[in-house]
């Protein structure tokens, strides 16, 4: 069923690098096209590549939203990296919120370094699932190295959130946007990206609704 | 990034805030755009540039902001409409300029110029979070600050209107999430601009003599008052007579109108959006403080429109005096960056609400949940980033120096160094081109004692923005200084914009790349140039050099921005891996450690060094200083 909320407050989150501002940006333009007020919030700047990225995504047919949410009120968070899921989940979840993680982590510098110690994935996921309405965990990076494509990792992940039809979203939609976003020759290989997610998503064992 | 000149007149497209003024000034007819990059204002002059050709219109990166807005200037008092866009820090650099153009006027040839100041509460990308509003106040300048994306467009527009019947410049404040966030826009008419550049022979631009130049700015900025008192960027929502007025300017609005959604309490809370900031509308604000009970203001960094809403009904000596709340009263901050949670704090505190985000069981459940899980992850050079070899070389060089050398750095990538992921070899940071002049003193220093050599460091973009006069002024008056230029080839921090070392302007015409140490041999430095990825050698020019009392040295440490090689070349330069056996795991930790690649990282499952798909950029430089020889590079066909 797919959230109804009124803005419909989305984050997207991970490590600069993994294609975030481009997936917010496709998003955002999917439900422009449908008639929404769109609008997204963009964090970057500084590191290029390795530092924690995320956007916000906030939807309304009444008005427009500023870029900032408060506080504990996502609905969907699309996590591209597990550690970025986990830090806006405690920013921004609730118990409604659903989650959608890839699960394969970029560890932090401070984490190679000894200073820092990843969490445990079975820890985080547990934390997760407790936690919110909803959560999808699926390997995204992995998905995109199969099919030879580590940059599509976005995109497999939109597909497992098309997959998940949490949003008033349809694969069309998204390969619109593609089409607009990238080169010609990138196409087909992103189009696999997003039914391997969709793929992923009907084979994870989903956590459902408690 | 959309072509700015194809959008359709009347339909709305999702624009970023920059894009939103790019398009306003490309309507208002603009046809001279100059800016230095910076964050958040780069991308600006980013789409003006992409369609200057097709629209007729002169883009350029400048060498930095001063330069930038003396060339619109300029171009101005021909008759041609002209703008100059910078980030809060470039305004400084900008400010002897911005001073005098609205005392000299712009002439009466119907030019105009839109000054766009982008400032960055909670500091995401620059050192400090000045608010440059009080500057346009300063100039005499009119200023708006656009609360949406829509209205980013439409100042823009307004303020070039402005500007041309005035003869003054306006001045436009961004800050990060209008310049970095997108949101619907609806665009205007747009139409090739055709002006012809012609400048009178018989007029002349000067603030001198400035009294009596001055006596007519104040006259027509009374002027402009009244204007901004009926603005359309001003704007009432709410119940006739509030209990509570918030009045707020730029991202105050949309965090304000959360706030009272959240609480709803649209009933009792009104809202006096203020879109023209200076000369600032007393009468428009005192009309509505009036009507309601107290009153809130809010804005982002300093308490600018608090100052003057303050100002205003002190002037009006309103009986009772009306309560004015915000940062003086501590209902809202002076630090960091707006947002909802901070105006619902303010109205719960004023309204005695009660107000958790959360349920306080489920607060607790995910403090327990969650707890101590969440590590930071810092900032930190993209792997195959030719500094963390600089740095390295350069640190092992200070370390060996045995006089404990002082480094005194500069902003862009190399910034980085000072933050955790870094190096932290860094001494001084300050701005643009303030690494060499520190270090050039410190280079004076000898006859106080003063043993410890001086190194000053600065990027090829930075190098011609602000270093330049430092390192003349280093050989004039003869200091002991060694300076490093890392040249990767491009201005990398701000999203890869050619500079004059390029060989390519900002619209992609080739151009002279200038030679970077031809210029420091004609001003009579020592200079020496370095791959930074030879880090033996590095280490040993650098020490080298630190024992060479002779004036001026520059050790240029050449190597391209791996991120716009892989632009250019689109392949990595090598097959890299780690060898399993050989590597030695936590025993060693060389890669993960002490390069802090984040290409890179321990891996718990083997005890080993593990390569991070997606992000490792295959440079080699792990390998080549992998202590174990644990780690593989393999020439790519």
């Amino acid at each position: 069923m797919a959230i109804s909320a009124d803005p419909l407050n989305l984050v997207i989150t991970g490590v600069g690098g993994q294609g975030n501002i481009l997936l917010s940006g496709m998003l955002g333009g999917a439900f422009m096209k449908k008639g929404y007020y769109v609008t997204i919030g963009e964090t970057f700047g500084a590191a290029q590549r390795g530092g924690a990225v995320f956007s916000t995504v906030r939807l309304s047919q009444k008005r427009e939203y500023g870029p900032i949410m408060p506080d504990g009120k996502a609905h969907l968070i699309v996590g591209l990296e597990p550690l970025e899921t986990l830090r806006l989940v405690e920013k921004y979840g609730n118990s409604d919120t659903v989650v959608i993680s890839n699960t394969y982590p970029v560890v932090t510098a401070s984490v190679s370094s000894g200073q820092d110690t990843y969490p445990d994935m079975a820890e985080l996921k547990k934390a997760v699932e407790s936690l919110c309405k909803e959560a999808y965990f699926i390997d995204a990076t992995s998905i995109a190295l199969d099919i030879n494509a580590p940059i599509a990792l976005n995109i497999v992940m939109v597909g497992a959130l098309l997959g998940t039809k949490q949003l008033p979203l349809e694969v069309e939609d998204i390969k619109a946007e593609l089409r607009e976003n990238l080169p010609p020759d990138r196409l087909e290989v992103n189009f696999e990206a997003l039914a391997r997610g969709m793929k992923a998503i009907a084979e994870s064992k989903q956590f459902s609704e408690k | 990034m959309p072509n700015l000149v194809k959008l359709a007149s009347g339909s709305e497209y999702l624009l970023q805030g920059n894009e939103a003024i790019a398009r306003g000034a490309l309507e208002s007819g603009v046809q001279y755009c100059a800016a230095y990059p910076g964050t958040p204002s780069t991308e600006i002059l980013t789409s003006l540039a992409a369609i200057a050709k097709e629209a007729g219109i002169h883009a350029e990166w400048s060498s930095n902001e001063k330069v930038a807005t003396e060339a619109a200037l300029a171009t101005a008092y021909t008759g041609l409409r002209t703008i100059s866009s910078m980030k809060n820090a470039g305004l400084n650099v900008a400010m002897d300029t911005l001073q005098h153009i609205n005392l000299a006027t712009l002439g009466d040839r119907k030019g105009a110029m839109v000054v766009v100041v982008a400032d960055d509460p909670q500091s995401h990308a620059s050192g400090d979070e000045e608010d440059t509003r009080w500057a346009a106040q300063m100039a005499n300048a009119p200023l708006m600050e656009p609360a949406n994306f829509q209205e980013a467009l439409d100042m823009t527009k307004a303020l070039f209107e402005l500007s041309a019947e005035f003869s003054i410049f306006g001045y436009l404040r961004g800050y990060t999430r209008l310049a970095h966030s997108r949101g619907k826009v609806k665009v205007g008419d747009y139409k090739k601009a055709d002006t012809k550049a012609w400048f009178d022979r018989s007029k002349m631009f000067t603030p001198y003599i400035a009294p009596p130049k001055r006596a007519a700015l104040i006259k027509k900025m009374a002027e402009i008052r009244e204007r901004f008192e009926d603005s359309p960027f001003n704007i009432y929502q709410g119940p006739e007579k509030p209990e509570l007025l918030i009045i707020c300017s730029g991202s105050g609005m949309p965090s304000s109108l959360d706030a009272i959604e959240e609480l709803g309490l649209g009933d009792r809370v009104g809202i006096l959006k203020l879109g023209t900031l200076w000369p600032f509308p007393a009468r428009t604000v005192v009309s509505h403080v009036q009507k309601a009970g107290k009153t809130l203001v809010v804005e982002e960094s300093d308490p600018f429109v608090e100052t003057h809403v303050k100002a205003a009904v002190a002037d009006a000596r309103l009986s009772p005096a009306p309560e004015i709340l915000g940062k003086g009263s501590g209902h809202q901050d002076y630090v960091g960056e707006n947002n909802p949670d901070r105006v619902i704090a303010a109205l719960c505190r004023i309204f005695g609400i009660e107000y958790q985000s959360r349920e306080p069981e489920y607060q607790e459940k995910m403090n327990d949940l969650i707890g101590k899980m969440v590590v930071s992850r810092g900032l930190a050079w993209c792997p195959g980033c030719p500094h963390r070899a600089s740095f390295y070389a350069i640190g092992n060089a200070i370390k060996r120096d045995g006089r404990d050398p002082i480094l005194a750095s500069d902003i862009g990538c190399y910034t980085m160094d000072a933050f955790p992921a870094g190096t932290q070899i860094t001494n001084i940071l300050h701005c643009m081109g303030g690494g060499f002049a520190e270090a050039g003193g410190l280079g004076q220093l000898a006859q106080f004692g003063f043993t410890q050599p001086a190194i000053g460091i600065c990027g090829d973009s930075t190098f011609f923005h602000g270093a330049i006069p430092a390192l003349i002024n280093a050989v004039y008056n003869k200091s002991n200084v060694t300076y490093i230029v890392l040249d990767n080839a491009i201005t990398a921090m701000t999203g890869f914009q050619p500079h004059a070392a390029s060989g390519r302007t900002a619209t992609q015409d080739v151009t002279s790349q200038i030679d970077i140490e031809a210029l420091c041999k004609t001003v009579g430095c020592r200079v020496e140039i370095q791959d930074p990825f030879d880090t033996k050698a590095t280490t040993a020019k650098l020490m080298e050099l630190l024992k060479d009392d002779n004036g001026v040295k520059v050790l240029i440490l050449r190597r391209k921005c791996e991120l716009l090689r892989m632009r250019q070349e689109k392949k990595h330069l090598y097959k890299v891996y780690v060898d399993t056996e050989k590597c030695k795991g936590d025993k060693c930790g060389f890669c993960y450690r002490i390069l802090r690649c984040p290409g890179i990282a321990y891996d718990a499952e083997t005890g080993k060094a593990k390569i991070q798909p997606a992000l490792c950029a295959e440079c080699g430089l792990c390998a080549d200083l992998c202590p174990s020889k644990a780690i593989v590079k393999e020439e790519r066909a």
